[in-house]
């Protein structure tokens, strides 16, 4: 049976629909991120999870039990906010030992419960600071020995880490892993970046117009997206939208150009599908006047994006590819590339006409 | 600089010629002496009438508090839309005198308990409470406008507080400079107040004041003296009751 069950769950503001019946189960010790762009609804269902909203309809059930009309105090859900939380009037100390307060532990306890979370988030020198003395990183790092400090049966994360640096952020979410694991706390976790859901959640819900488009571990996120959305959402990827030719070669016409992709193979010939190709998967060349042929694509490079060691290079017919740094420089803005498909681990999926993507978006801004 | 001593001197100046008045003999009405002072320590009706208005001060502090902070938090928190009513109604005992207040007043709450109708704790506490109401309305709002009322709320039930808890132990604290500066002008509102006490013919500070002043001019301004002290020492202990009470910490430090 799983630990924290989310249930058909819907809630409405006005006419605008938040949720529509989502349905999510953890099992204890589980950590799963709701990711997705702002106005998905992930928050709303966090939210929903910590009691500070109500559903219209469906459940919330925490081992069993129906939590659905319990006042969030009565919960037990510890929670780490966007914004910084922490208890102005309080010291780092005075803010973890707040909830055992509530909960009547003897001094002694408390203050032994208190060191020992500290130290487990690496503050125990700042125990005695007031949150404005404390940076960003550290007032949230706090805002989680707090949460902990109650042992709480589902420890949620609203984007904690969205108002810290770049480097923080890293290093932060690392950590919030880390103890999660440590303690073997069932975590629901929210975020709008895919970089940081992937990175530490043993499973990724998407969401997207108040449903879960897929859910599933990071690397099947990213290997095998089951719609457009997730495909464009989870990491940087190429779509060719094309018509399928001959369902038993699995070729395909991309803009009059003839291609093939094992992934097509099987389909009905004029199925207009999508085909997802990653930019490292994309194989640039200088084309030396040559037409493309074989499974190419012609263009010419537009940009160069240096990203550490690789480069991204985007080319004419919205084309996006990563190599080496080394071996971008032999391509550089201008030049005429052709840019080979691969048959095999390329992802094809189905183009309903009401399939929600993110139109109109740079690939590449994601 | 020299903008800042003519404002010391605005302020100063006025004090400086009453306290010279004040030592003036009353049979030769020259300099120098302390009759007036004695006249206003020695006199049974300042004592009466001081402890009257402070009492009276402190029930009108309480008062607003207990009511005004839950609601104004309440408002922040719940009822947002609603803040522009509340801010429109504080502004009406600015607009309506205090005359035309005190005997509407008067008439509305004619035939009530005596303990209310005829005691200044009664029916002149809660129309001192009315005109406290902006001042502390205004102060109020600004502190919850200072801190993330959403966040520390939400995260304060989430550790399992009450309502009752997070208001006293997590909000409060944290507008406390808001609260403070609200006492102080209900303090000094109720400190000065004539009109509507002289109206309802209680005898307070302010009355004895003004009959000082008819009768014994050096006595006045030795009394004017006094009791500006006393106002900004009850001030000074307000504020350093509240700061004793919340540690140290910036006004807006609840704020992302």
């Amino acid at each position: 049976m799983a630990y924290l069950e989310l249930q058909e769950l819907h809630r409405s503001f006005g006419s605008h629909i938040a949720l529509n019946g989502i349905n999510i189960s953890l099992d204890q010790g589980e950590f799963i991120s709701l990711l997705g762009p702002s106005g998905c609804g992930k928050t709303t269902a966090l939210r929903l999870v910590a009691g500070f909203d109500r559903p219209d309809h469906g459940r919330i059930v925490v081992e069993g039990r129906d939590v659905t009309g319990v006042a969030p105090n009565k919960r037990d859900m510890g929670m780490v906010f966007q914004a910084y939380s922490l208890f102005p009037n309080m010291t780092a100390k005075q803010n973890v030992e707040f909830g055992l307060k509530i909960r009547g532990r003897e001094k002694g306890q408390r203050r032994g419960r208190v060191d020992e979370l500290l130290e487990l988030v690496g503050l125990g020198h700042a125990a005695d600071r007031y949150p404005f003395q404390l940076s960003g990183g550290m007032q949230q790092r706090v805002a989680l020995a707090r949460a902990l400090a109650i042992e709480p049966r589902v420890l949620l994360l609203d984007e904690p880490l969205s108002a810290l640096d770049a480097k923080v952020r890293v290093q932060l979410r690392e950590e919030i892993r880390r103890i999660q694991l440590e303690l073997g706390i069932t975590t629901l976790y929210v975020t709008h970046d895919q970089e940081e859901a992937l990175a530490i959640s043993d499973k990724v819900a998407v969401m997207y117009g108040g449903v879960i488009e897929q859910m599933g571990t990071p690397l099947d996120m990213y290997t095998a997206p089951l719609t457009p959305f997730v495909a464009e959402f989870i990491g940087t990827m190429n779509r060719l939208e094309s018509t399928v030719v001959d369902g038993t070669t699995g070729e395909i016409d991309h803009d009059g150009k003839r291609i093939r992709v094992d992934a097509a193979r099987g389909r009905s010939q004029g199925e207009r599908v999508l085909v997802l190709v990653r930019p490292e998967s994309l194989e640039l060349a200088a084309s030396n006047g040559t037409a493309a042929n074989g499974n190419t694509l012609a263009g010419e490079v537009i940009t160069h994006t240096f990203l550490g060691p690789v480069t991204r290079l985007k080319v004419t017919g919205g084309l996006i590819a990563d190599m080496s740094t080394a071996r971008a420089s032999a391509l550089p803005v201008g030049s005429s590339v052709v840019a080979t498909v691969p048959t095999e681990g390329v992802q094809v999926i189905s183009l309903p006409d009401d399939a929600p993507t993110l139109a109109g978006r740079d690939p590449d801004d994601q | 600089m020299v903008w800042l001593l003519l404002t010391a001197l605005y302020f100063l100046v006025p004090l400086i010629a009453t306290f010279l008045f004040s030592l003036r003999k009353v049979t030769t009405n020259a300099c120098c002496s302390l009759a007036a002072y004695g006249f206003v320590l020695h006199n049974g009706d300042f004592w009466h009438t001081l402890r009257v208005s402070f009492v009276l001060a402190l029930e009108v502090i309480v008062i607003c508090l207990i009511l005004f902070v839950p609601t104004i938090y309440w408002v922040h928190l719940k009822l947002p839309k609603l803040r522009p009513l509340i801010a429109f109604l504080a502004l009406i005992p600015f607009v309506v005198p205090p005359i035309v207040m005190v005997v509407g007043i008067l008439k509305v709450f004619k035939g009530t308990p005596s303990w209310f109708y005829d005691q200044p704790n009664g029916i002149l506490a809660a129309t001192y409470v009315i005109l406290a109401f902006p001042y502390m309305f205004f102060s109020l709002d600004a502190g919850f406008r200072s801190i993330d009322v959403h966040t520390l709320t939400e995260a304060s039930q989430s550790l399992g507080a009450s309502w009752p808890t997070t208001l006293l132990k997590v909000i409060l604290p944290n507008i406390r400079a808001a609260a403070l500066a609200g006492s102080f002008l209900a303090l000094a509102i109720v400190m000065g107040e004539f009109t509507i006490a002289n109206l309802a013919q209680f005898h307070t500070f302010p009355i004895f004041l003004q009959y000082v002043n008819e009768t014994q001019p050096y006595g006045a301004a030795a009394l004017t003296l006094i009791s500006f002290g006393i106002t900004w020492g009850a001030m000074l202990s307000l504020l350093l009751i509240g700061r004793k009470r919340g540690g140290q910490l910036p006004l807006a430090a609840g704020r992302r």
